[in-house]
């Protein structure tokens, strides 16, 4: 059989999600053996490439980047996983939501304007800071997603649950306590 | 003068049980080990059918009732588990987190939540619905109590122990539908209440992080119903010690 070829990637999220990765300690070896790593935060590659099998999504939808790319990456890979809460419901990020139509402006108010001990700017060079979108989104609610893994961050065991069943041929299905948010 | 006790016979997920006629199925369920998800019920106080967690197939109607309001009959055949029931428990609990911001990640109630454990065991990977978002915002002005409404779910546990436990009628509903709210008193800041007496029932009664102790953290939020249930048990069984 080919070695699967996995991507990773970072959207809206703090990276706890790929610690968490990082913490399946010595199965990254076992893992290491079956699959390659095409793309992801923690290898040096600028482009998605095409042709992915698995892609992990870690993050929510904030801004024209991370939809950008998500479009790419739905494009180029078989099965994308929602990998942890923000991506799965918005988590954290999404809680400017709630204030309304302009919150993005009102956050970036908040924390370059109103917090800021120097240099009060707000970030925006074309091209280069990417703009917040109106409203932060999951992952399925701008492209179809396969599987789901949830957690804040999903504990270890969790992801290796499902990189198991991935590898085994089976479509992963997590059950019971392994499908708790937070 | 004591009455004879009429007692039902009932079938529940092909099991033969034996119930008196003025119990719920809910309350027959329980008493024979099958599990029937619910929110809102509390023992205690009045069941009122509100979260739908609990519906049931009863043969010979075709509308899912809730076991926590539906008193048993001779020859009634429930069914407590199916494909169908699977489905309007997952679609109730999605809407329930849709509704509202329910983040559990930095939710008080973490890992003590019933809504939370409910989902999981329902199977609940992913929210098919759009997240409405809407803002809701706090009551801490109680001293040591706070009201957070973007957790609540609108089960009226707190109005219940509030008005049939602790007698003090200070929690109220106001509003309809998705925009109902929890209130005290006619919709005055909780600090001001002069009918609150700080008991903590409401606390006790909370399925979500929706009322909470100030200053806990999530892992000292475990819910101690302890005083409701001994409070119900001396009300309704005369058993005045623990």
């Amino acid at each position: 059989m080919d070695r699967l070829k996995v991507a990773t990637v970072w959207l809206g999220g703090c990276s706890g999600c790929h610690m968490s990765f990082l913490d399946l300690d010595e199965f990254l070896i076992e893992l290491a053996g079956k699959i390659d790593i095409v793309y992801s935060p923690i290898v040096d590659r600028k482009e998605y490439p095409e042709g992915v099998d698995l892609c992990l999504i870690e993050g929510a939808v904030c801004n024209e980047d991370n939809l950008e790319i998500l479009r790419k990456i739905r494009a180029r890979t078989k099965v994308l996983i929602s990998f942890g809460d923000c991506a799965v419901t918005g988590n954290v990020p999404a809680i400017r939501n709630q204030l309304g139509a302009d919150n993005a402006t009102q956050v970036l108010q908040c924390a370059y304007i109103d917090n800021a001990q120097e240099h009060k700017c707000l970030p925006g060079r074309e091209g280069i800071v990417p703009a917040l979108l109106k409203r932060v989104r999951p992952v399925h609610e701008m492209v179809v997603v396969e599987h789901y893994l949830p957690g804040c961050p999903p504990p270890a065991d969790r992801i290796r649950a499902v990189l198991t069943q991935v590898l085994e041929g089976l479509s992963p299905k997590l059950e019971g306590a392994q499908l708790k948010f937070g | 003068m004591s009455t004879a006790v009429d007692v039902k016979t009932l079938i529940i997920d092909g099991m033969d049980v034996s119930a008196r006629q003025d119990q719920t199925v809910l309350d027959v369920a329980r008493e024979n080990n099958i599990f029937i998800p619910t929110l809102c019920h509390l023992e205690g106080v009045a069941d009122i059918g509100a979260c739908r967690l609990c519906l049931v197939e009863v043969k010979g109607t075709p509308k899912l009732l809730s076991a926590c309001t539906t008193k048993v009959y001779e020859g009634m055949e429930v069914t407590t588990d199916s494909e169908r029931l699977r489905k309007y428990r997952r679609m109730t609990l999605e809407l329930l987190f849709a509704e509202r911001n329910h983040v559990c990640a930095v939710c008080v109630a973490n890992g003590h939540c019933e809504l939370q454990t409910l989902a999981y065991g329902q199977g609940m990977d992913h929210v098919r619905y759009d997240y409405c978002f809407p803002k809701w915002g706090m009551d801490l002005t109680h001293p040591f109590m706070g009201m957070d409404h973007n957790r609540c779910i609108l089960c009226t546990r707190c109005v219940r122990v509030c008005w049939y436990i602790e007698g003090a009628g200070t929690k109220n509903t106001s509003g309809r539908g998705g925009g109902s709210m929890i209130i005290t008193d006619l919709n005055q800041p909780w600090g001001d209440s002069e009918t609150c007496t700080s008991c903590g029932k409401c606390l006790m009664s909370c399925p979500t992080g929706a009322l909470f102790k100030k200053g806990s953290t999530a892992g000292e939020s475990d819910r101690d119903r302890s005083m409701l249930e001994f409070i119900v048990n001396a009300r309704e069984k005369k058993q005045w010690t623990v």
